[in-house]
């Protein structure tokens, strides 16, 4: 899967699914968790739709923004498992 | 003879050395197992710095500090030396340092602590929040500790019982404003009448995730085990609420008996945990999940035993309790050994009357969870507006007496006074009593319970306001209960002067932002109005309960 499409799809799913405002389009350098759009009641579901999508785990110590802050970030971090 | 906290640890030393009291846990590491003499000898290294800077018996100390060991014995370190502790929830990182300057400063004023405790690390923000007139005198850094051999003077059993052993604040400006003094008898008092609510016995093993700011955790989930030598698990909420599974293979693992829950936990557990990380796990050990500190939602109850009967949780098990910190902790408690008591009574009645009838098949109800009676030594009624006790089953506000009330909010006798009628402490909260059973149905004061969260709306009203766009005093929030996450959320009505979608749209991101990086909570809505939208009094206060009302009207129109 290419990081594109990896982007579109969080986006996608953080809008619905989180934030219940399905037309709000997240930017890929968007900051989540610094910026408190995604709170720390959801970060949880942060890792359980990456795991649904693409079958990648999020550990909780992973869950804080030294880790990932964008969508961009999070992309990355699951490219690097999917190759590995 | 045990007067004071500094007696009872003391007593658990000297006796009980080597018995294991807390086992901490922390993500990537093993638990970690502490004795009383582990606790005592930690807490003794802060108690002899205090002692070294000159710190007082009877001052207040601020803990600024994460959950994990340098805050337990900070703690007990303040206690024993007879200082006064008080903490200060941590910053998160989406919250703005100003904001939390802004906080820990009226927290200064109010309390005026002559210490605070903190991290090499957070030393700045801790300077930048005290002026040269505060009342601090030391900031006392958890890395510079010096490990002593020999203990100090534990001054702290030189207290008096009736003396104020420590505060309780809830968050944001104003809870942090208003700190709930408690004393040595006064806990003392509670303890000995909810252990026997309880029926707490040497076997149980009490297991928490719960913030130590709060009366749940602190109270329940912490001074109540360590001071009764009852084993308890502990995770910080900070690490619970990433993975909330670890609570259940703690459980499992250290055959948990006691749990305390606020109430949107149980659907935040019932939702977001997977089986296969709790595969083999048995929660039979489970003799008490104690819903606590929201209102208790009987269907959060449902969700919780559906998804978890299969590891073995039974259904005896669900228990209410019904608590606040100026009564410490507990005022009733209910189901347990038995199964809770479920009042189904009639929707209109209940919403036009105010009265709670037990009904007809044929009507709408709505089905209460029973709080249960009052613990020992505490009493309840329920009175009108005009302060008259009213009857059973009629709706009105909680009010409670009792031998383990507050001494006072700390430096805020006018709080006090108004706390109080004829003796009661009014709550706030409103409710009626069945049987001698209390069910609580909601609030006469504004504050909304996000997650278990005290929220005050003033607070985020002034968050809002400062939003460039927004016409000056012109915004109210309230709260709505949201059914699928089992607690409150935050909805803020603004009225701006401007006309295109787009710029409303600006406004209103703004809005959200401002609230997420300068409170505690995130919105779930944020309504954008015309000017003159907001309903106000006739004293010319922004009337929130009218404003809920017109806006719920509106949402439900527009579908």
């Amino acid at each position: 899967m290419k990081n594109d499409e990896i982007i579109v799809k969080l986006s996608k799913k953080i809008a619905e699914e989180i934030l219940s405002q399905p037309n709000r389009e997240i930017l890929s350098d968007e900051p989540l968790i610094t910026s408190g759009l995604i709170d720390s009641f959801h970060l949880v579901d942060l890792a359980l739709i990456v795991e649904d999508e693409f079958g990648v785990r999020i550990e909780d110590t992973e869950l804080n923004s030294n880790c990932f802050n964008t969508i961009s970030q999070l992309a990355n971090l699951i490219i690097g498992r999917l190759n590995k | 003879m045990i007067k004071t906290f500094t007696d009872s640890l003391l007593d658990s030393y000297q006796r009980y050395p080597d018995k294991n009291i807390i086992y901490l846990m922390k993500s990537g590491f093993l638990d970690q197992k502490i004795s009383y003499r582990d606790l005592i000898k930690g807490s003794a290294n802060y108690t002899a710095e205090l002692n070294r800077k000159g710190i007082k018996p009877g001052e207040v100390v601020i803990l600024v500090l994460q959950h994990g060991i340098e805050l337990i014995n900070a703690y007990f370190g303040c206690i024993l030396h007879g200082a006064i502790p008080s903490i200060m929830p941590f910053l998160t990182e989406k919250l703005i340092p100003e904001r939390y300057r802004n906080d820990l400063t009226s927290l200064i004023k109010i309390t005026k602590p002559s210490a605070i405790i903190t991290y090499s690390d957070f030393n700045f923000e801790i300077q930048s929040a005290i002026s040269d007139k505060s009342s601090v005198r030391e900031v006392i850094l958890v890395e510079k500790i010096n490990l002593c051999d020999d203990f100090p003077t534990f001054r702290g059993a030189f207290r008096d019982e009736k003396d104020i052993v420590l505060l309780q604040h809830s968050s944001g400006t104003t809870g942090l404003q208003k700190g709930v003094a408690l004393s040595h008898r006064a806990v003392f008092n509670q303890l000995e009448s909810y252990q026997k609510a309880i029926r707490l016995q040497s076997n149980d093993v009490i297991v928490s995730w719960l913030p130590l700011y709060h009366d749940m955790g602190l109270i329940a989930c912490f001074l109540m085990p360590i001071l009764l030598r009852i084993p308890l698990v502990i995770m910080s909420p900070f690490e619970w609420v990433r993975a909330p599974y670890k609570l259940f293979t703690s459980i499992s693992l250290y055959h948990g008996t006691l749990c305390w829950l606020p109430n949107f936990a149980y659907n935040f557990c019932a939702d977001k945990i997977r089986d296969h990380q709790i595969d083999n796990i048995n929660l039979s050990s489970l003799r008490a999940v104690i819903n606590c500190s929201e209102p208790v939602r009987w269907e959060s109850h449902q969700k919780f035993i559906a998804r978890f009967e299969k590891y073995g949780l039974n259904l005896k098990a669900l228990a209410a309790c019904y608590a606040m910190a100026e009564n410490v902790f507990a005022v009733t408690q209910s189901g347990i050994d038995s199964l809770l008591k479920i009042d189904e009574i009639d929707r209109e009645d209940f919403q036009q009357l105010k009265k709670a009838n037990q009904t007809s098949k044929s009507n709408a109800t709505i089905k209460m969870v029973s709080n249960g009676r009052p613990i020992e030594n505490t009493q309840i009624k329920i009175i009108s507006e005009k302060g008259d006790f009213l009857p059973e089953r009629q709706v009105g506000q909680i009010v409670i007496k009792s031998n383990c009330m507050l001494t006072e909010y700390y430096n805020r006798m006018d709080e006090t006074i108004s706390s109080m009628l004829d003796g009661w402490f009014k709550t706030g909260d409103l409710g009626y009593i069945a049987d001698g059973e209390l069910y609580v149905s909601g609030r006469i004061k504004d504050m909304i319970i996000v997650g278990g969260k005290n929220i005050y709306p003033q607070d985020i009203e002034f968050i809002v306001m400062k939003v460039e766009g927004v016409l000056s005093g012109r915004v109210v929030a309230f709260g709505l209960y949201n059914e699928k996450q089992g607690t409150e959320e935050v909805v803020v009505v603004a009225e701006v002067d401007v006309e295109s979608i787009n710029d409303k749209e600006k406004i209103s991101e703004t809005i959200m932002r401002e609230v997420a990086q300068n409170s505690a909570i995130s919105l779930r809505n944020t309504y954008i109005v015309k000017p003159k939208w907001l309903i106000k009094t006739s004293s010319g206060k922004i009337a929130r309960g009218a404003n809920r009302d017109k806006y719920l009207k509106e949402i439900d129109e527009a579908k």
